[in-house]
Protein backbone atom coordinates (compact mmCIF):
# COMPACT_ATOMS: atom_id res chain seq x y z
CA UNK A 1 0.00 0.00 0.00
CA UNK A 2 1.07 3.74 -0.54
CA UNK A 3 0.26 6.41 1.43
CA UNK A 4 0.56 10.13 -0.09
CA UNK A 5 0.75 13.08 1.91
CA UNK A 6 0.52 16.85 0.88
CA UNK A 7 3.36 18.40 1.69
CA UNK A 8 4.37 22.09 2.66
CA UNK A 9 8.34 22.06 4.33
CA UNK A 10 7.96 19.13 6.31
CA UNK A 11 4.69 19.44 7.29
CA UNK A 12 0.94 18.52 5.48
CA UNK A 13 0.18 21.41 2.94
CA UNK A 14 -2.89 23.29 4.41
CA UNK A 15 -4.35 23.33 1.20
CA UNK A 16 -4.92 20.24 -1.29
CA UNK A 17 -5.67 22.68 -4.22
CA UNK A 18 -2.42 24.71 -2.77
CA UNK A 19 0.14 21.93 -2.89
CA UNK A 20 2.79 21.63 -4.87
CA UNK A 21 4.65 19.08 -3.29
CA UNK A 22 3.86 15.42 -1.91
CA UNK A 23 5.36 12.47 0.10
CA UNK A 24 4.72 9.15 -1.37
CA UNK A 25 5.75 6.19 1.36
CA UNK A 26 5.13 2.35 0.79
CA UNK A 27 3.99 0.39 3.01
CA UNK A 28 5.19 -3.11 3.03
CA UNK A 29 4.28 -5.37 6.39
CA UNK A 30 2.99 -2.48 8.82
CA UNK A 31 6.52 -0.81 8.05
CA UNK A 32 8.01 2.16 5.35
CA UNK A 33 9.49 0.13 3.15
CA UNK A 34 12.85 1.70 1.77
CA UNK A 35 12.76 5.87 1.86
CA UNK A 36 9.97 8.00 1.00
CA UNK A 37 9.73 9.94 -2.53
CA UNK A 38 8.75 13.00 -2.47
CA UNK A 39 7.73 14.33 -5.94
CA UNK A 40 7.74 18.06 -6.61
CA UNK A 41 4.62 19.47 -8.74
CA UNK A 42 4.67 21.44 -11.83
CA UNK A 43 2.36 23.63 -9.96
CA UNK A 44 -0.61 23.75 -7.62
CA UNK A 45 -3.81 22.08 -8.77
CA UNK A 46 -6.54 19.73 -7.65
CA UNK A 47 -6.97 18.06 -10.41
CA UNK A 48 -3.41 17.49 -11.46
CA UNK A 49 -2.88 16.06 -7.44
CA UNK A 50 -5.78 13.56 -8.45
CA UNK A 51 -4.49 12.25 -11.94
CA UNK A 52 -0.86 11.85 -9.52
CA UNK A 53 -2.51 10.51 -6.54
CA UNK A 54 -4.46 7.54 -8.85
CA UNK A 55 -1.66 7.20 -11.06
CA UNK A 56 0.72 6.52 -8.03
CA UNK A 57 -2.00 3.67 -7.38
CA UNK A 58 -1.96 5.38 -4.01
CA UNK A 59 -4.64 4.04 -0.95
CA UNK A 60 -4.49 6.29 1.46
CA UNK A 61 -4.29 10.28 1.48
CA UNK A 62 -3.46 12.68 4.34
CA UNK A 63 -3.89 16.55 3.32
CA UNK A 64 -5.53 19.52 4.74
CA UNK A 65 -8.07 21.31 3.62
CA UNK A 66 -9.77 19.91 0.28
CA UNK A 67 -13.05 20.53 -1.57
CA UNK A 68 -15.67 18.19 -1.25
CA UNK A 69 -15.64 17.47 -4.95
CA UNK A 70 -12.09 16.08 -4.90
CA UNK A 71 -12.75 14.67 -2.02
CA UNK A 72 -16.14 12.56 -3.26
CA UNK A 73 -13.54 11.68 -6.39
CA UNK A 74 -10.97 10.48 -4.44
CA UNK A 75 -13.21 8.29 -2.24
CA UNK A 76 -14.88 6.94 -5.61
CA UNK A 77 -11.86 5.96 -6.84
CA UNK A 78 -11.11 3.27 -3.64
CA UNK A 79 -9.10 6.19 -2.25
CA UNK A 80 -9.53 6.80 1.55
CA UNK A 81 -9.09 10.27 2.37
CA UNK A 82 -7.72 11.99 5.84
CA UNK A 83 -8.14 15.45 5.59
CA UNK A 84 -7.64 19.07 7.50
CA UNK A 85 -4.87 17.10 9.39
CA UNK A 86 -2.30 19.93 10.99
CA UNK A 87 1.06 18.58 11.91
CA UNK A 88 4.42 17.21 10.47
CA UNK A 89 4.28 14.98 7.78
CA UNK A 90 6.23 12.01 9.21
CA UNK A 91 4.27 11.79 12.27
CA UNK A 92 1.13 11.78 10.38
CA UNK A 93 2.24 8.62 8.70
CA UNK A 94 2.85 7.10 11.44
CA UNK A 95 -0.06 7.22 13.11
CA UNK A 96 -1.78 6.63 10.24
CA UNK A 97 0.34 2.88 10.06
CA UNK A 98 -1.29 2.34 13.36
CA UNK A 99 -4.77 3.33 12.28
CA UNK A 100 -4.72 6.23 14.55
CA UNK A 101 -4.90 9.34 12.46
CA UNK A 102 -8.26 10.71 12.52
CA UNK A 103 -9.90 13.93 9.69
CA UNK A 104 -9.04 17.37 11.29
CA UNK A 105 -6.18 15.88 13.71
CA UNK A 106 -4.11 18.66 15.39
CA UNK A 107 -0.24 16.77 15.75
CA UNK A 108 1.82 19.57 16.93
CA UNK A 109 3.28 18.94 19.96
CA UNK A 110 3.19 20.95 23.46
CA UNK A 111 6.64 21.92 22.97
CA UNK A 112 6.10 22.86 19.29
CA UNK A 113 3.31 25.32 20.41
CA UNK A 114 5.42 27.10 23.75
CA UNK A 115 6.83 29.77 21.51
CA UNK A 116 3.14 31.78 22.01
CA UNK A 117 2.87 35.13 23.10
CA UNK B 1 -24.81 51.34 43.19
CA UNK B 2 -26.90 53.25 40.45
CA UNK B 3 -27.62 51.59 36.86
CA UNK B 4 -25.35 54.03 34.89
CA UNK B 5 -22.55 53.14 37.20
CA UNK B 6 -23.38 49.55 36.99
CA UNK B 7 -23.06 49.90 33.02
CA UNK B 8 -19.95 52.15 32.90
CA UNK B 9 -18.26 49.01 35.55
CA UNK B 10 -19.19 46.30 33.23
CA UNK B 11 -15.99 44.78 32.00
CA UNK B 12 -17.05 41.82 29.89
CA UNK B 13 -14.51 39.36 28.74
CA UNK B 14 -12.74 40.04 25.55
CA UNK B 15 -13.62 36.53 24.04
CA UNK B 16 -17.48 36.69 25.21
CA UNK B 17 -17.17 40.05 23.35
CA UNK B 18 -15.87 38.19 19.75
CA UNK B 19 -18.03 35.46 20.27
CA UNK B 20 -20.93 37.91 19.70
CA UNK B 21 -19.54 38.73 16.37
CA UNK B 22 -21.26 37.14 13.36
CA UNK B 23 -17.67 37.41 11.41
CA UNK B 24 -14.68 34.93 11.89
CA UNK B 25 -12.19 36.35 14.29
CA UNK B 26 -8.87 35.28 14.91
CA UNK B 27 -6.20 37.11 17.17
CA UNK B 28 -2.62 36.47 15.87
CA UNK B 29 0.80 37.11 17.30
CA UNK B 30 4.01 38.60 15.18
CA UNK B 31 4.08 35.17 13.62
CA UNK B 32 1.00 34.68 12.24
CA UNK B 33 0.45 31.87 15.14
CA UNK B 34 -3.25 31.78 16.65
CA UNK B 35 -3.84 33.06 20.53
CA UNK B 36 -7.40 32.91 19.89
CA UNK B 37 -10.63 33.00 17.85
CA UNK B 38 -14.02 33.26 18.44
CA UNK B 39 -16.76 30.75 18.41
CA UNK B 40 -17.89 31.77 14.69
CA UNK B 41 -14.41 30.57 13.52
CA UNK B 42 -13.92 27.75 15.36
CA UNK B 43 -17.61 26.59 13.74
CA UNK B 44 -16.14 28.00 10.68
CA UNK B 45 -12.31 25.52 10.62
CA UNK B 46 -13.60 23.05 12.64
CA UNK B 47 -10.82 23.53 15.11
CA UNK B 48 -10.96 25.23 18.75
CA UNK B 49 -9.18 27.86 20.00
CA UNK B 50 -7.59 26.04 22.41
CA UNK B 51 -6.07 23.51 20.31
CA UNK B 52 -5.03 25.95 17.64
CA UNK B 53 -3.09 28.21 19.92
CA UNK B 54 0.21 28.68 18.79
CA UNK B 55 -0.44 27.32 14.94
CA UNK B 56 0.45 29.39 12.01
CA UNK B 57 -3.33 30.81 10.99
CA UNK B 58 -2.59 29.22 7.20
CA UNK B 59 -2.89 26.16 8.46
CA UNK B 60 -5.92 26.67 10.76
CA UNK B 61 -7.95 28.35 8.61
CA UNK B 62 -6.69 26.81 5.22
CA UNK B 63 -6.85 30.09 3.32
CA UNK B 64 -5.93 30.82 -0.23
CA UNK B 65 -2.95 32.89 0.58
CA UNK B 66 -0.44 29.76 2.26
CA UNK B 67 2.81 31.26 2.41
CA UNK B 68 1.83 34.79 0.43
CA UNK B 69 1.34 36.43 3.95
CA UNK B 70 3.07 39.82 2.94
CA UNK B 71 -0.06 41.46 3.40
CA UNK B 72 -0.57 40.72 7.25
CA UNK B 73 2.99 41.12 7.96
CA UNK B 74 2.95 44.40 5.99
CA UNK B 75 0.01 45.71 8.43
CA UNK B 76 1.99 44.89 11.26
CA UNK B 77 5.15 46.48 9.86
CA UNK B 78 3.16 49.95 8.69
CA UNK B 79 0.95 49.61 11.46
CA UNK B 80 -1.88 50.16 9.68
CA UNK B 81 -5.32 48.21 9.20
CA UNK B 82 -5.26 46.78 5.28
CA UNK B 83 -8.05 44.55 3.73
CA UNK B 84 -7.28 41.96 1.11
CA UNK B 85 -9.58 38.92 -0.36
CA UNK B 86 -8.99 35.52 -0.91
CA UNK B 87 -11.30 31.81 0.03
CA UNK B 88 -10.64 29.78 3.08
CA UNK B 89 -11.52 25.53 3.09
CA UNK B 90 -14.02 25.18 5.89
CA UNK B 91 -15.14 22.20 7.85
CA UNK B 92 -17.91 20.92 5.34
CA UNK B 93 -15.09 21.25 2.30
CA UNK B 94 -16.68 24.28 0.94
CA UNK B 95 -14.69 27.24 -0.44
CA UNK B 96 -15.69 30.20 0.96
CA UNK B 97 -15.11 33.78 -0.27
CA UNK B 98 -13.74 35.33 2.21
CA UNK B 99 -12.52 39.16 2.90
CA UNK B 100 -9.86 39.08 5.31
CA UNK B 101 -8.99 42.34 7.51
CA UNK B 102 -5.71 42.38 9.26
CA UNK B 103 -5.81 45.10 11.90
CA UNK B 104 -2.65 45.71 14.12
CA UNK B 105 -2.63 46.03 18.06
CA UNK B 106 -0.27 46.54 20.57
CA UNK B 107 -0.53 45.14 24.15
CA UNK B 108 -1.01 47.78 26.73
CA UNK B 109 2.09 47.87 28.76
CA UNK B 110 3.73 45.13 27.13
CA UNK B 111 4.19 46.32 23.88
CA UNK B 112 3.88 43.34 22.16
CA UNK B 113 2.48 43.63 18.51
CA UNK B 114 -0.27 41.27 17.73
CA UNK B 115 -2.98 41.09 14.78
CA UNK B 116 -6.29 40.76 14.95
CA UNK B 117 -8.13 38.87 11.70
CA UNK B 118 -11.32 39.56 10.84
CA UNK B 119 -13.17 37.09 8.00
CA UNK B 120 -15.94 38.39 6.01
CA UNK B 121 -17.86 35.85 4.21
CA UNK B 122 -18.36 37.82 0.92
CA UNK B 123 -19.78 35.19 -1.23
CA UNK B 124 -22.98 37.18 -1.62
CA UNK B 125 -20.41 40.29 -2.78
CA UNK B 126 -18.88 38.61 -5.18
CA UNK B 127 -22.33 37.32 -6.90
CA UNK B 128 -23.12 41.14 -7.28
CA UNK B 129 -19.69 41.76 -7.96
CA UNK B 130 -20.12 39.08 -10.91
CA UNK B 131 -23.19 40.91 -12.13
CA UNK B 132 -21.41 44.37 -11.68
CA UNK B 133 -18.58 42.82 -13.96
CA UNK B 134 -20.96 41.85 -16.86
CA UNK B 135 -22.11 45.45 -17.07
CA UNK B 136 -23.46 47.74 -14.53
CA UNK B 137 -20.32 49.21 -12.34
CA UNK B 138 -17.39 47.94 -14.66
CA UNK B 139 -14.42 49.91 -13.50
CA UNK B 140 -15.68 51.48 -10.61
CA UNK B 141 -14.07 50.32 -7.51
CA UNK B 142 -14.84 51.08 -3.61
CA UNK B 143 -15.42 49.72 -0.35
CA UNK B 144 -16.09 52.50 1.62
CA UNK B 145 -19.52 53.13 2.66
CA UNK B 146 -19.87 56.28 0.39
CA UNK B 147 -19.32 54.54 -2.46
CA UNK B 148 -21.41 51.62 -1.28
CA UNK B 149 -24.06 54.05 -1.25
CA UNK B 150 -23.73 54.90 -4.53
CA UNK B 151 -23.53 50.84 -5.79
CA UNK B 152 -26.62 50.25 -3.98
CA UNK B 153 -28.30 53.60 -5.62
CA UNK B 154 -26.86 52.33 -8.95
CA UNK B 155 -30.43 50.05 -9.81
CA UNK B 156 -32.18 52.77 -9.23
CA UNK B 157 -30.86 55.13 -10.94
CA UNK B 158 -30.96 52.66 -14.11
CA UNK B 159 -34.73 51.32 -13.53
CA UNK B 160 -36.47 54.95 -14.43
CA UNK B 161 -35.74 57.38 -17.34
CA UNK B 162 -35.16 60.60 -15.46
CA UNK B 163 -32.70 62.97 -15.78
CA UNK B 164 -29.56 62.42 -13.18
CA UNK B 165 -27.11 64.51 -12.41
CA UNK B 166 -23.75 63.62 -11.15
CA UNK B 167 -21.57 65.93 -8.92
CA UNK B 168 -17.97 65.46 -7.80
CA UNK B 169 -14.66 66.70 -8.05
CA UNK B 170 -12.26 66.50 -10.86
CA UNK B 171 -11.17 63.06 -11.41
CA UNK B 172 -14.17 61.30 -9.40
CA UNK B 173 -15.66 58.76 -12.36
CA UNK B 174 -18.76 60.78 -13.00
CA UNK B 175 -18.16 59.51 -16.46
CA UNK B 176 -17.98 56.22 -15.37
CA UNK B 177 -21.41 56.78 -13.28
CA UNK B 178 -23.19 57.77 -16.06
CA UNK B 179 -21.71 54.73 -18.35
CA UNK B 180 -22.78 52.16 -15.63
CA UNK B 181 -26.25 54.12 -15.12
CA UNK B 182 -26.57 53.55 -18.97
CA UNK B 183 -25.16 49.86 -19.09
CA UNK B 184 -27.93 48.74 -16.36
CA UNK B 185 -30.45 50.50 -17.82
CA UNK B 186 -32.88 49.02 -20.21
CA UNK B 187 -31.38 51.28 -23.44
CA UNK B 188 -27.81 50.22 -22.67
CA UNK B 189 -28.56 47.80 -26.27
CA UNK B 190 -28.82 51.55 -27.77
CA UNK B 191 -26.04 54.33 -27.99
CA UNK B 192 -24.12 56.30 -24.85
CA UNK B 193 -22.56 59.26 -26.38
CA UNK B 194 -20.97 61.60 -24.45
CA UNK B 195 -20.20 65.45 -25.08
CA UNK B 196 -17.90 67.45 -22.85
CA UNK B 197 -19.71 70.92 -23.05
CA UNK B 198 -16.33 72.45 -21.77
CA UNK B 199 -14.45 71.45 -24.62
CA UNK B 200 -16.49 73.37 -27.56
CA UNK B 201 -17.08 77.18 -28.48
CA UNK B 202 -20.53 77.56 -28.31
CA UNK B 203 -21.51 77.56 -32.32
CA UNK B 204 -19.86 74.04 -32.70
CA UNK B 205 -21.07 72.86 -29.48
CA UNK B 206 -24.78 73.66 -30.74
CA UNK B 207 -23.88 71.79 -33.89
CA UNK B 208 -22.59 69.01 -32.28
CA UNK B 209 -25.53 68.49 -30.08
CA UNK B 210 -28.08 69.16 -32.03
CA UNK B 211 -26.60 68.85 -35.66
CA UNK B 212 -26.83 71.34 -38.86
CA UNK B 213 -28.05 71.28 -42.23
CA UNK B 214 -26.00 72.03 -45.25
CA UNK B 215 -25.33 75.89 -45.54
CA UNK B 216 -26.57 76.25 -42.02
CA UNK B 217 -23.21 78.26 -41.75
CA UNK B 218 -19.62 78.87 -43.29
CA UNK B 219 -18.49 75.49 -43.74
CA UNK B 220 -21.38 73.33 -43.22
CA UNK B 221 -20.85 71.37 -46.55
CA UNK B 222 -23.17 68.60 -45.82
CA UNK B 223 -26.14 67.85 -43.20
CA UNK B 224 -24.48 66.26 -40.07
CA UNK B 225 -26.77 64.40 -37.63
CA UNK B 226 -26.24 65.80 -33.75
CA UNK B 227 -24.97 64.37 -30.85
CA UNK B 228 -28.62 63.82 -29.97
CA UNK B 229 -29.60 62.02 -32.93
CA UNK B 230 -27.01 59.50 -32.78
CA UNK B 231 -27.77 58.65 -29.39
CA UNK B 232 -31.33 58.09 -30.78
CA UNK B 233 -32.56 55.25 -27.85
CA UNK B 234 -29.47 55.18 -25.40
CA UNK B 235 -28.51 57.84 -22.99
CA UNK B 236 -26.38 61.03 -23.77
CA UNK B 237 -24.17 61.72 -21.09
CA UNK B 238 -23.07 65.67 -21.04
CA UNK B 239 -19.97 66.13 -18.87
CA UNK B 240 -19.17 69.74 -17.54
CA UNK B 241 -22.88 70.97 -18.02
CA UNK B 242 -21.85 74.47 -15.92
CA UNK B 243 -19.69 74.91 -19.08
CA UNK B 244 -23.04 74.84 -21.12
CA UNK B 245 -23.73 78.74 -23.04
CA UNK B 246 -26.84 80.04 -21.07
CA UNK B 247 -28.02 80.08 -25.00
CA UNK B 248 -27.44 76.63 -25.72
CA UNK B 249 -29.16 75.82 -22.12
CA UNK B 250 -32.37 77.53 -23.39
CA UNK B 251 -32.40 74.90 -26.61
CA UNK B 252 -31.62 71.82 -24.02
CA UNK B 253 -34.31 73.00 -21.47
CA UNK B 254 -36.95 72.45 -24.79
CA UNK B 255 -35.32 69.39 -25.73
CA UNK B 256 -35.95 68.01 -22.28
CA UNK B 257 -39.51 69.56 -22.50
CA UNK B 258 -40.72 68.64 -26.28
CA UNK B 259 -38.25 65.69 -26.75
CA UNK B 260 -37.34 67.59 -30.56
CA UNK B 261 -35.62 70.69 -31.80
CA UNK B 262 -34.90 72.25 -34.85
CA UNK B 263 -31.27 71.12 -36.07
CA UNK B 264 -28.85 74.54 -37.26
CA UNK B 265 -30.13 75.54 -40.66
CA UNK B 266 -33.42 73.32 -40.36
CA UNK B 267 -37.07 73.96 -40.67
CA UNK B 268 -38.17 70.72 -39.79
CA UNK B 269 -38.21 69.81 -36.03
CA UNK B 270 -36.64 66.08 -35.15
CA UNK B 271 -37.84 63.84 -32.79
CA UNK B 272 -35.70 62.37 -30.16
CA UNK B 273 -35.73 59.75 -27.62
CA UNK B 274 -32.71 60.03 -25.53
CA UNK B 275 -32.06 59.82 -21.66
CA UNK B 276 -29.80 62.48 -20.37
CA UNK B 277 -27.28 62.51 -17.57
CA UNK B 278 -25.29 65.30 -16.81
CA UNK B 279 -22.13 66.11 -14.92
CA UNK B 280 -20.74 68.46 -13.24
CA UNK B 281 -17.67 69.62 -10.84
CA UNK B 282 -18.91 72.75 -10.35
CA UNK B 283 -21.54 74.17 -7.85
CA UNK B 284 -24.73 74.55 -9.90
CA UNK B 285 -26.91 76.02 -7.69
CA UNK B 286 -23.88 78.97 -7.27
CA UNK B 287 -23.91 79.23 -10.65
CA UNK B 288 -27.59 79.75 -10.80
CA UNK B 289 -27.33 82.40 -8.03
CA UNK B 290 -24.70 84.10 -10.28
CA UNK B 291 -26.79 84.50 -13.07
CA UNK B 292 -24.60 81.99 -15.10
CA UNK B 293 -26.76 79.18 -15.41
CA UNK B 294 -30.75 78.94 -15.59
CA UNK B 295 -32.54 78.10 -12.49
CA UNK B 296 -35.44 76.35 -14.74
CA UNK B 297 -32.65 73.83 -16.57
CA UNK B 298 -31.27 73.28 -13.00
CA UNK B 299 -34.10 72.01 -11.42
CA UNK B 300 -35.34 69.81 -14.85
CA UNK B 301 -31.28 68.57 -14.23
CA UNK B 302 -31.35 67.91 -10.84
CA UNK B 303 -34.39 65.10 -10.56
CA UNK B 304 -32.09 62.46 -9.35
CA UNK B 305 -28.51 63.80 -8.04
CA UNK B 306 -25.53 61.64 -7.18
CA UNK B 307 -22.74 63.25 -5.90
CA UNK B 308 -19.68 61.34 -5.74
CA UNK B 309 -17.09 61.80 -2.84
CA UNK B 310 -13.63 63.04 -3.07
CA UNK B 311 -11.22 60.30 -2.61
CA UNK B 312 -10.14 62.02 0.52
CA UNK B 313 -13.73 60.84 2.20
CA UNK B 314 -13.38 57.46 1.39
CA UNK B 315 -12.32 56.06 4.29
CA UNK B 316 -10.12 52.50 2.90
CA UNK B 317 -10.71 52.97 -0.88
CA UNK B 318 -6.87 54.09 -1.09
CA UNK B 319 -5.60 51.19 -0.67
CA UNK B 320 -7.84 49.01 -2.72
CA UNK B 321 -7.20 51.06 -5.70
CA UNK B 322 -3.78 51.06 -5.35
CA UNK B 323 -3.18 47.43 -5.05
CA UNK B 324 -6.22 47.47 -8.58
CA UNK B 325 -4.10 50.15 -10.61
CA UNK B 326 -0.77 48.44 -9.37
CA UNK B 327 -1.75 44.42 -10.65
CA UNK B 328 -3.47 46.05 -13.60
CA UNK B 329 -0.30 48.45 -14.81
CA UNK B 330 2.42 46.07 -13.74
CA UNK B 331 0.27 43.24 -16.05
CA UNK B 332 0.09 45.98 -19.05
CA UNK B 333 3.44 47.32 -18.84
CA UNK B 334 4.85 43.57 -17.83
CA UNK B 335 6.83 44.89 -15.00
CA UNK B 336 7.63 42.30 -11.87
CA UNK B 337 6.27 45.06 -9.56
CA UNK B 338 4.43 43.77 -6.50
CA UNK B 339 4.00 46.57 -3.47
CA UNK B 340 4.85 49.33 -2.10
CA UNK B 341 7.25 49.72 0.66
CA UNK B 342 5.08 50.61 4.08
CA UNK B 343 6.77 54.23 3.47
CA UNK B 344 5.23 54.71 0.56
CA UNK B 345 1.93 53.52 1.00
CA UNK B 346 2.05 55.75 4.36
CA UNK B 347 2.94 58.17 2.06
CA UNK B 348 -0.08 57.50 -0.04
CA UNK B 349 -2.63 57.33 2.46
CA UNK B 350 -1.33 60.88 4.06
CA UNK B 351 -1.63 62.82 0.41
CA UNK B 352 -4.65 64.61 -0.27
CA UNK B 353 -5.28 64.00 -4.17
CA UNK B 354 -6.42 67.07 -5.32
CA UNK B 355 -7.32 65.53 -8.62
CA UNK B 356 -8.99 61.76 -7.25
CA UNK B 357 -9.05 58.55 -8.59
CA UNK B 358 -6.98 59.89 -12.18
CA UNK B 359 -4.32 61.12 -10.23
CA UNK B 360 -3.55 58.23 -8.02
CA UNK B 361 -4.12 56.25 -11.25
CA UNK B 362 -1.49 58.20 -12.57
CA UNK B 363 1.42 57.87 -9.68
CA UNK B 364 0.66 54.43 -9.07
CA UNK B 365 1.34 54.35 -13.19
CA UNK B 366 4.46 56.60 -12.88
CA UNK B 367 5.57 54.38 -10.20
CA UNK B 368 5.08 51.34 -12.14
CA UNK B 369 6.81 52.71 -15.11
CA UNK B 370 10.38 53.99 -12.73
CA UNK B 371 10.49 51.22 -9.85
CA UNK B 372 12.45 48.67 -11.38
CA UNK B 373 12.64 45.78 -9.15
CA UNK B 374 9.38 44.43 -7.01
CA UNK B 375 8.52 47.21 -4.29
CA UNK B 376 7.83 50.68 -4.99
CA UNK B 377 9.78 52.67 -2.75
CA UNK B 378 8.95 56.47 -1.79
CA UNK B 379 11.57 57.60 -4.43
CA UNK B 380 9.61 55.64 -7.47
CA UNK B 381 6.41 58.12 -6.40
CA UNK B 382 6.19 61.61 -8.35
CA UNK B 383 8.21 64.26 -6.42
CA UNK B 384 5.28 66.45 -6.49
CA UNK B 385 3.65 63.96 -3.67
CA UNK B 386 6.49 64.43 -1.51
CA UNK B 387 6.46 67.87 -1.99
CA UNK B 388 3.11 68.04 -1.30
CA UNK B 389 3.22 65.83 1.64
CA UNK B 390 5.75 68.48 3.29
CA UNK B 391 2.90 70.71 3.19
CA UNK B 392 -0.63 69.84 4.45
CA UNK B 393 -1.19 66.98 4.88
CA UNK B 394 -4.66 65.10 5.29
CA UNK B 395 -5.74 65.69 9.02
CA UNK B 396 -7.64 62.55 9.59
CA UNK B 397 -4.44 60.11 8.29
CA UNK B 398 -1.99 62.46 10.21
CA UNK B 399 -3.47 60.79 13.72
CA UNK B 400 -3.36 57.33 11.71
CA UNK B 401 -0.03 57.99 10.99
CA UNK B 402 1.09 59.26 14.23
CA UNK B 403 -0.60 56.10 15.36
CA UNK B 404 1.42 53.84 13.13
CA UNK B 405 4.67 55.44 13.84
CA UNK B 406 4.11 54.51 16.69
CA UNK B 407 3.20 50.98 16.56
CA UNK B 408 6.37 50.13 14.38
CA UNK B 409 8.54 52.14 16.46
CA UNK B 410 11.61 50.02 16.68
CA UNK B 411 9.75 47.55 14.83
CA UNK B 412 10.41 47.08 11.08
CA UNK B 413 10.83 51.36 10.18
CA UNK B 414 12.46 52.21 13.18
CA UNK B 415 13.67 55.38 11.19
CA UNK B 416 10.53 56.75 10.45
CA UNK B 417 9.69 59.56 12.78
CA UNK B 418 5.96 60.18 14.19
CA UNK B 419 5.00 63.01 11.63
CA UNK B 420 5.87 60.22 9.02
CA UNK B 421 3.35 62.03 6.59
CA UNK B 422 6.12 64.76 6.04
CA UNK B 423 8.63 63.66 3.38
CA UNK B 424 10.82 66.67 4.40
CA UNK B 425 10.53 65.88 8.03
CA UNK B 426 11.81 62.31 7.11
CA UNK B 427 14.43 62.93 5.29
CA UNK B 428 15.81 66.17 7.35
CA UNK B 429 15.77 63.51 10.61
CA UNK B 430 17.36 60.38 8.44
CA UNK B 431 19.85 63.43 8.12
CA UNK B 432 20.03 64.20 11.71
CA UNK B 433 20.12 60.35 12.69
CA UNK B 434 23.16 59.47 10.03
CA UNK B 435 25.18 62.55 11.27
CA UNK B 436 24.65 61.68 15.13
CA UNK B 437 25.41 57.93 14.20
CA UNK B 438 28.70 58.64 12.33
CA UNK B 439 30.06 61.39 15.14
CA UNK B 440 29.28 64.32 12.85
CA UNK B 441 31.50 62.81 9.87
CA UNK B 442 29.60 64.30 6.66
CA UNK B 443 31.58 61.42 4.34
CA UNK B 444 30.28 58.61 6.81
CA UNK B 445 26.74 59.84 6.84
CA UNK B 446 26.54 60.43 3.48
CA UNK B 447 27.75 56.60 3.05
CA UNK B 448 25.52 55.76 5.77
CA UNK B 449 22.43 57.33 3.42
CA UNK B 450 24.15 55.80 0.25
CA UNK B 451 24.03 59.75 -1.17
CA UNK B 452 26.95 61.10 -2.51
CA UNK B 453 28.83 63.99 -0.50
CA UNK B 454 27.23 66.10 -3.14
CA UNK B 455 23.98 65.58 -1.98
CA UNK B 456 24.08 65.64 1.42
CA UNK B 457 25.63 69.00 1.40
CA UNK B 458 22.63 69.87 -0.63
CA UNK B 459 19.73 68.28 1.47
CA UNK B 460 21.32 69.78 4.29
CA UNK B 461 21.36 73.17 2.62
CA UNK B 462 17.79 72.83 1.84
CA UNK B 463 16.90 72.02 5.31
CA UNK B 464 18.78 74.32 6.95
CA UNK B 465 21.23 72.04 8.77
CA UNK B 466 24.27 73.30 7.74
Amino acid sequence: MKILVTLQSNDIAPRFDLATEVLIAKIVRGKISGEPRTVLLPGPGSDELCSLIIREEASLVICGGIEESHFQYLVWKKIEVIDRVIGPAAQAIALAMAKQLRSGAILRSETERSGVS
Amino acid sequence: MTETEETNTFRPDLIDILNGVPHGIALVDQDLRIIMMNRFLEALTGYSGEESRGISCDYVLHSSFGRNDQVFRQALEAGVSCSIEGDILGLNRKKIPMRFTATPVVEPGQGRQALVLVLEDITVFQEIDRKKEAGPAKGLLGHSPKMQEIFELLPVLAHTDSSVLITGETGTGKDLLAEAVHQASKRSKYPFIKVNCGALPESLLESELFGHMRGAFTGAHADKHGMFQLAQGGTIFLTEIGDLPLPLQVKLLTVLDDREFFPLGSQKKVRVDVRLITGTHRDLKQLVQEGKFREDLFFRLNVLRVHLPALRERDGDVRLLIDHFLQMFAASFSKGVKRLSAQALRLLNSYRYPGNVRELRNIIEYGVNICRGEVIEVEHLPPYVLADAGKAPRAKDVSVSRESGEKTAGVAVPEIPDNASSWSAIEKKQILTALMQTGGSRTGAAKKLGWGRTTLWRKMKEYELG
